[in-house]
């Protein structure tokens, strides 16, 4: 097992290394000079000229990425034109709330679709299957725009149950985290129901029923961990995939996170910040596939024991 | 990076499967692609209830100027934000313009976007994996690595820098959608590529020196087809998702575009008021998308039952 | 057959519903397993014997059903046992194992812990009590080392110990009666007949009857002692084992003995039997066989043909017999 791991961690970082040089080049083959973008068109060349050479942007693009890359490994991600500030402390202002927002969503996502899930499977084929299955379908197909959309005029505007927007306290969390994942806890129930519903064909499952188990005990005691084993794995990814859905939320919300930095970044080109929130997130999400596969390497006793 | 392939209990599946195949020879089933889709049109009723939902939202998108009730562009400041009524039956948006005019005109955007940028993808995709798959070596290392580096951006965060780059605007998010989503077709047509590529009858073509580009595009390539089918469907939502989700965060479609996620935007400022403003665009989106995902799954059911869910 | 009965089917009738119709995969069934006795059902792939085994446990599922006959363990109909009063009775009372050992063990749980489940399902002993009787039991069906054993997970076993497992399983709560289905079929060779030895052995230790269902002519001459050959869905020849080989009489069951090559003849073609076997939703008019049968007659092909008897213990489906006993 250890030497999968080992694989998988090796595999990981020249993809990590790839995505950073993959951004940093599409970043740097925007047309124009960034530091006129920034100022505007009337500025005295001289002055722009300066900022170039104080930004680094008159070396080469390799040697740009090496100095990048070599602060970056020191938490350094340059500075953003527009706040004047450090990349770095920005990304950490907004990130606790990024990370809050999609933890909850993720909770919400998780209890909902595999609790639908496992009801739609036990019930295959009749009225509560369809219903939930048709639910976690329209989960999946619903922009998350949408979904925050419609929570925020029910719940904030017309039950008055949650606050519209704002983030600062637990009660303004809920309908962000909900909206957020709707769409995971729809992937969730639909992964969850058709393993267990393909476990259940299982000759073991036949086993388990010829020793004397009842039904639920077939499946919570049999059926119930093959199933979950890869949505385990996929509730992990859903993590990294809420990270960056979480740019749609955080928007209809005015949620101070992450994806608004970037939204924000795009606006005002600031492509350090830009470049900083999306490295950032990047490598949360490597780092959260890696988990997920490792964690998928602990819990299956055949990859565990080895053969 | 994951590998799926040791998912747990497939072996006993396959079993069932081979025993269930037995039966059904038993029972006298044949295969063509005609009963193919009578099976998809009975046993899965939704499925083709969607394709008759998407034939509908075509025709509207292309005979938009005969089927909306008004120039989509036409302001009118004396009629703003009106709410639903038989003169306009979703109401009217901020500059007077009638809503229902705008979704249908919409749908030429949506389903352009879907359809088109990920055809352009997917033949990107389909190409570089039939490659990997074929030649192998360091042609297939190097393409699978790039691939690998794709699939670990997520596809807004990769689209937002793709539009950073190029500047806002339909065209630009159909560049960006057409280069951004070729990974996970390519990891797919490699695969079966590689299965394929060791079946007889393409050991046949090749003892009998058929060139390698034939061998791929004319023996290996059509086996492909089925599953392609419905990667193409269930790609083509998440591509109309992007686009929405593009132009609802100000950096896709422009104004004055009928694009649905623009005008959800838009209309967000009014929520309160007229919430058709935003909800009317968003559910079309919904639909066209559960459309689609429902088709991809009935088509997948019957055309291609080993291509799990991704 | 004097000897108590533990086992009575009869007249048993399992159908599955699919869109094409009703097919009959169990069609009038009767079966009666002796105390302490091995009965062979014997048939080709399809001929229903699984089937008729997954009714008896209540195990069929979807789109198949039993819809006639009734099935008697030790006196006791269970045929119209509720889901609940069912599962007391599997596993406990009448068991069964399966021809695929290496998939019908839960791949994610210790072998052991998957035997301890039976015991601690149908009898009140301490899980301590209960991994004492599993290591004991892994002992008695030949499992090395059972105390390491135990903690292994099935891919760590070869197909040979899944299945004594899998028959320590069956074996552990001292059911009446042990179904099992084409057990050795998945196995080598020289594997299979220490499994049947071993079945048998337990057999006699522990009084327990078995069904063997296999394709094997050879493995019913080794251990039954009462043969049953189906033939789509129906018992077509009955007899004590030595009876049958000595007085084979349904021309179905000549040709699944013809067609077992032999050692003391001259190498010539093998003989099989001509045609497939039947769909099951469109079967003859007549007898079931007759499509396939050399010896068949212009009656065969229009009227059914009853169990005729024609000898002691000895039952054949074939109008040549009418009458005869």
């Amino acid at each position: 097992m250890w030497s999968r791991v080992g694989k998988r961690i090796a595999i990981s970082i020249p993809v990590l290394v790839g995505v950073v040089l993959a951004i940093f080049v599409m970043l740097r083959i925007v047309p124009g000079d960034p530091v006129t973008t920034m100022l505007g068109e009337h500025v005295n060349p001289a002055v722009i000229e300066k900022i170039s050479r104080e930004m680094g942007l008159d070396q080469p693009v390799t040697v740009q990425f090496f100095q990048y890359v070599f602060h970056a490994l020191q938490g350094d991600f340059g500075t953003s034109y527009r706040l004047n500030r450090n990349v770095t402390g920005i990304i950490l202002d907004a990130f606790p709330n990024t990370v809050k927002l999609s933890l909850l969503a993720a909770v919400v996502a998780w209890v909902i679709g595999i609790v639908a899930g496992i009801v739609a499977a036990v019930r295959q084929n009749r009225l509560l299957d369809r219903l939930f299955m048709g639910c976690a379908l329209m989960g999946v197909s619903m922009p998350v725009f949408m979904t925050a959309l419609v929570l925020q005029y029910v719940f904030a505007f017309k039950l008055k149950w949650f606050p519209v927007s704002g983030f600062d306290s637990v009660k303004a969390m809920i309908l962000p985290a909900i909206a957020l994942g709707w769409n995971s806890a729809g992937s969730i129930a639909r992964m969850t129901r058709s393993n267990l519903v393909e476990v259940m064909q299982n000759d073991y499952i036949r086993t388990a029923r010829a020793k004397g188990l009842r039904e639920h005990g077939v499946i919570v005691g049999h059926a119930l961990k093959n199933a979950m084993l890869p949505v385990v794995t996929m509730m992990v990814l859903q993590i990294s995939s809420m990270l960056s859905g979480a740019v749609l939320t955080e928007s209809v919300f005015g949620v101070p996170g992450i994806g608004r930095l970037a939204v924000n970044a795009i606006e005002t080109r600031d492509m350090p910040l830009l470049q900083g929130t999306v490295v950032f997130t990047t490598i949360l999400i490597i780092a959260g596939n890696l988990a997920a596969d490792l964690l998928y390497n602990v819990l299956d006793p055949r990859i565990r024991e080895g053969a | 990076m994951l590998d799926h392939s040791k998912e747990p209990g497939t072996e006993g599946l396959e079993n069932r499967q081979k025993e269930q195949a037995d039966v059904s020879a038993q029972l006298g089933e044949a295969d063509t692609w005609k009963d193919q889709l009578k099976t998809l049109v009975r046993q899965n009723k939704l499925a083709a209830f969607s394709a008759v939902i998407l034939i509908l939202f075509l025709l509207a998108a292309v005979f938009a100027p005969i089927v909306a009730p008004y120039d989509h562009l036409k302001q009118s400041l004396t009629d703003r934000l009106q709410d639903p009524s038989l003169a306009h039956w979703l109401g009217t948006d901020e500059l007077g313009r009638d809503v229902l005019s705008r979704v249908i005109f919409g749908a030429r955007v949506s389903l352009t976007i879907g359809l088109v940028p990920t055809l352009i993808s997917m033949a990107i995709g389909t190409v570089l994996g039939l490659c990997a798959g074929f030649y192998g070596g360091k042609t297939d290392f190097v393409i699978m690595r790039l691939a690998d580096v794709m699939l670990a951006f997520p596809s807004l965060l990769l689209a937002m820098v793709v539009m950073y780059t190029m500047g806002g605007g339909l065209i630009n998010i159909f560049i960006a959608l057409s280069l951004v989503n070729w990974a996970g077709t390519a990891r797919i047509v490699r695969s079966q590529t590689l299965s394929l590529k060791e079946k007889e009858f393409v050991e046949a073509a090749r003892s009998i020196g058929v060139r390698q580009w034939t061998i791929m595009f004319r023996h290996i390539l059509p086996n492909c087809l089925p599953s392609l089918i419905v990667l193409f469907t269930l790609n083509i939502p998440s591509a109309i998702l992007s686009e929405a989700s593009l132009s609802f965060l100000g950096i896709g479609a422009q104004p004055p575009s009928a694009s649905w996620g623009l005008m959800a935007v838009r209309g967000k400022k009014y929520l309160f008021s007229e919430p058709w403003l935003s909800i009317a665009p968003s559910v079309a989106i919904m639909i066209v998308v559960m459309a689609f995902n429902f088709l991809g799954d009935g088509l997948r059911d019957v055309l291609d039952p080993y291509l799990k869910e991704q | 057959m004097r000897e108590s009965i533990v086992l009575d089917i009869k007249d048993l009738k399992s159908h599955f519903f699919t869109a094409k119709g009703v097919a009959p995969a169990v069609d009038g069934v009767s079966i009666q397993v002796p105390a302490g006795k091995i009965i062979g059902v014997v048939g080709e792939s399809g001929c229903g014997k699984s089937m008729t085994a997954m009714s008896v446990m209540g195990l069929l599922r979807y789109p198949g059903r039993v819809v006639g006959g009734t099935i008697t363990l030790d006196g006791r109909d269970i045929t119209h046992l509720s889901a609940k009063e069912l599962s007391k009775v599997r596993g406990n009372e009448i068991s069964m194992i399966f021809q695929e050992p290496m998939t019908s063990l839960n791949p994610v749980y210790p072998v052991g812990k998957q035997v301890r489940e039976a015991i601690l399902l149908h009898q009140k002993v301490s899980k301590a009590e209960a991994k004492e009787r599993v290591v004991e039991i892994f002992r008695a069906v030949g499992i090395p080392e059972p105390e390491k054993r135990y903690y292994n997970y099935p891919h760590q076993l070869s197909g040979g110990l899944r299945q004594r497992v899998m028959i320590g399983m069956a074996m552990v709560c001292r059911p009446k009666v042990m179904i099992a289905d084409e057990p050795t079929t998945a196995l080598d060779v020289t594997i299979e007949a220490q499994i049947l030895r071993l079945m048998k052995k337990l057999c006699e230790e522990q009084g327990t009857s078995i069904i063997l269902i296999t394709h094997n002519m050879g493995v019913v001459a080794e251990v039954c002692d009462y043969v049953y050959v189906m033939y789509a869905g129906k018992v077509m020849e009955q007899a004590e084992t030595f009876e049958l080989f000595d007085h084979t009489s349904h021309p179905y069951t000549r040709g699944l003995l013809n067609s077992i090559p032999r050692l003391d003849e001259k190498a010539r073609r093998l003989h099989t039997i001509e045609g497939v076997v039947p769909n099951l939703l469109h079967l003859p008019e007549g007898c079931s066989f007759c499509t396939r049968c050399s010896e068949a007659k212009k009656r065969c092909f229009v009227e059914r043909p009853d169990l005729y008897q024609v000898g002691e213990e000895h039952k054949v489906r074939c109008f040549q017999y009418e009458g005869e006993a």
